[in-house]
């Protein structure tokens, strides 16, 4: 058999798996491109993007411009619409021929579903929404020394692991961070006997590069070959439908304002008050688990672990006490601002400015001095 | 036609959560709750029970008090309970875990009607790797993210949730689902649920029982099949307090909208 997924010299390239939807890419795959460009610099490889579908060549330009040096494309009327049996044959046939030693998926409802499938057939480790990549040892102690409450000389003897009993350099794997146990525990996660090493990545945590167009000429574009039939595809996609409400853009937006349980006694009333502190802002909503469970906000609002990671520039937390699950998708924010009626909330250990008081009360004062001090400028 | 559960017991991350010195969970002093989204799993198992009076086996891999879990399920109405337990299979990650309970499914038997389901991710780990991986094992399709899950004889039509929409996927038997809490609302145990879940079947599933399966070996399973190893794991440290405003007024408000405004963030 000409694969063998244990011989770690025969790999090499960082590979991205760019989803596209109805023919547009989504935001993610710039995302993990640029922060596949990152790895591949440390690795000294090359970064390709791993593109399939039906007609979509023509997206594969843009990639370049984010990082790829190159991007394979499939494209097969088999391909049109995701699924998991057609993708995942055709991705492991083209990783078994050309053998990249690193491969990333988006964490989409998508890669989620992809990415397990395809480490289960080839026989391979993946770690499963990661929030930090690193292979370059100083740099990725460096993130240990600010990211951890690991002690200093932990962080500077971690070299080797131990892996079936014998010390193992870790020195070119890849290192994958990501939290668990609702973000109350943080893991670096390693792949040392198996390739590619293989992780879905949190969708809005890694920085986009800017465009360059002179790269998007440059890359070049490859077409592997690839065999999928009826009979590996498996399921059938009557209809895919885009949700007819705009849902709210959590990732993309500078500015926002988030409710928790507080809002309890007047569920309407306080959602209001967020959206107009919100609009004020130039923002948008969200909220916290508790939220949407209760059905008062949809899931697209969801902020923290279960929901969605967001830096923006300034978070409002409205009534939230700042649960670990919470905080872990908000606590990198520019400027946290908490608003709670409790002193002893947890939120007020991570916020920037505090005010203990009834968010009632608070939040129109808080619009309209927002308000006034803007038109003051 | 059967339907086949698999289901977690994890801690209750909802609460506190307790970490050793050593960056461990403290998991002596947490408790335990069956994962949320596999209830909507097992309500989904009931429902087609109610409708067809298939059979509703329930299987999970854990320590031995995970069987209480299992009887907890037997008394919602699953029929069957299967333990998959041993020291072999501590220390696993997905992939290996995904060969254990693949072998256990498949002992358990996956006929042509039957259908496996399991909730989208458990909230320990937060991977929604396993599912997928026991589809890939036991040579099934699989549909993720199910909202709505209609039978209608060998077809089961799956309204499958995307994050900016859904599909609609038909998928034919046997197949693999995986479960998320828009589905439904986990019904309760019945106190005749509860007095009959002791008389149900609980079988329990060691190494002996499984080591005859392809998928069983030490290559694949446990700490050493894992292909995944933890480096390390860590506390994230917290972010220094910042300031609180004095008192909740007109005044505390516009202080801070200056202060805001003086940073140049609004």
């Amino acid at each position: 058999m000409s694969f063998n997924n244990t011989d770690i010299a025969a790999f090499k390239d960082v590979w991205v798996f760019c989803e596209q939807r109805q023919g547009k890419l989504m935001p993610t795959d710039f995302e993990l491109i640029s922060e596949g460009r990152k790895l591949a610099d440390e690795l000294g490889v090359d970064l390709c993007g791993l593109l399939l579908g039906d007609k979509v060549e023509g997206l594969a330009k843009e990639l370049g411009g984010y990082g790829a040096d190159k991007v394979y494309v499939c494209d097969s009327p088999m391909l049109k619409n995701y699924t998991t049996g057609g993708y995942t044959t055709a991705i492991c046939q083209v990783i078994e021929e050309l053998k990249p030693e690193v491969m990333l998926f988006g964490a989409t409802n998508i890669g989620r579903d992809l990415g397990p499938r395809c480490a289960a057939r080839l026989h391979t480790g993946l770690c499963a929404d990661c929030t930090h990549l690193d292979v370059d040892m100083p740099i990725y102690k460096d993130f240990l020394r600010e990211a951890s409450t690991l002690a200093p000389e932990k962080i500077d003897g971690l070299n080797t692991a131990v892996v079936l009993g014998e010390k193992h350099d870790v020195s070119r794997d890849l290192k994958m961070t990501r939290p668990a146990f609702g973000g109350h525990l943080m893991a670096s996660i390693i792949c040392p006997r198996f390739r590619p090493a293989m992780a879905t990545v949190r969708p809005g945590v890694m920085k986009k590069n800017p465009f360059d167009q002179a790269k998007a000429d440059a890359c070049e574009i490859v077409k592997p070959a690839f065999t999928v039939t009826e009979d590996d595809v498996q399921t059938e996609v009557v209809e895919v439908v885009k949700a007819a409400k705009k849902l709210v853009d959590l990732i993309g937006a500078d500015f926002i304002v988030s409710v928790g349980r507080g809002i309890s006694k007047d569920v309407a009333g306080g959602i209001k008050l967020a959206e107009e502190l919100a609009a004020e802002l130039g923002g948008v909503v969200g909220g916290s688990r508790a939220t949407i469970d209760s059905g008062w906000l949809s899931a697209d609002h969801q902020v923290g672990q279960t929901g969605k990671t967001v830096h923006p520039k300034v978070y409002v937390a409205l009534g939230i006490s700042g649960a670990i699950q919470h905080k872990a998708g908000m606590q990198d924010s520019e400027c946290i601002i908490a608003v709670n009626k409790n002193d002893t909330a947890p939120i007020f250990e991570i916020a920037d400015y505090g005010i203990c008081g009834d968010l009632f009360k608070v939040t129109p004062m808080l619009t309209e001095a927002i308000r006034a001090a803007k038109a003051a400028k | 036609m059967k339907i086949i559960v698999s289901v977690k017991q994890v801690p209750d991350t909802s609460g506190k959560v307790a970490v050793n010195p050593d960056g461990t969970l403290d998991r002596a002093s947490m408790q335990t709750i069956t994962n949320p989204d596999d209830l909507n799993a097992v309500e989904a198992a009931l429902k087609l029970k109610d409708e067809t009076g298939c059979k509703v086996v329930v299987v999970t891999m854990g320590p031995p008090p995970a069987a209480g879990m299992l009887r907890e399920i037997m008394a919602r109405g699953a029929d069957e309970g299967v333990l998959v337990s041993a020291r072999e299979f501590g220390g696993s990650d997905t992939y290996a875990t995904s060969q254990i309970l693949a072998a256990a499914i498949s002992r358990i038997g996956v006929e042509k009607d039957d259908i496996v389901m399991c909730g989208r991710q458990a909230i320990d780990g937060d991977t929604a790797q396993v599912g997928p991986q026991i589809a890939e094992k036991l040579h099934l399709p699989q549909v993720t993210y199910a909202a709505d899950i209609q039978k209608t004889g060998d077809t089961i039509t799956v309204k499958r949730m995307l994050e900016d929409g859904y599909m609609t996927i038909k998928v034919k038997t046997p197949c693999l689902l995986t479960c998320i809490k828009e589905l439904n609302t986990p019904r309760y145990m019945s106190v005749g649920g509860i007095f009959e879940a002791y008389g149900k079947p609980l079988a329990t599933f060691d190494y002996e029982t499984l080591k005859n399966d392809p998928l069983i070996d030490p290559t694949t399973i446990g700490l050493k099949g894992s292909p995944t190893n933890i480096l390390t794991s860590f506390t994230p440290p917290q972010k220094g307090a910042g300031m609180m405003l004095e008192g909740a007024d007109k005044a505390s408000c516009e202080k801070l909208a200056g202060i805001l405004t003086a940073k140049h963030i609004i």
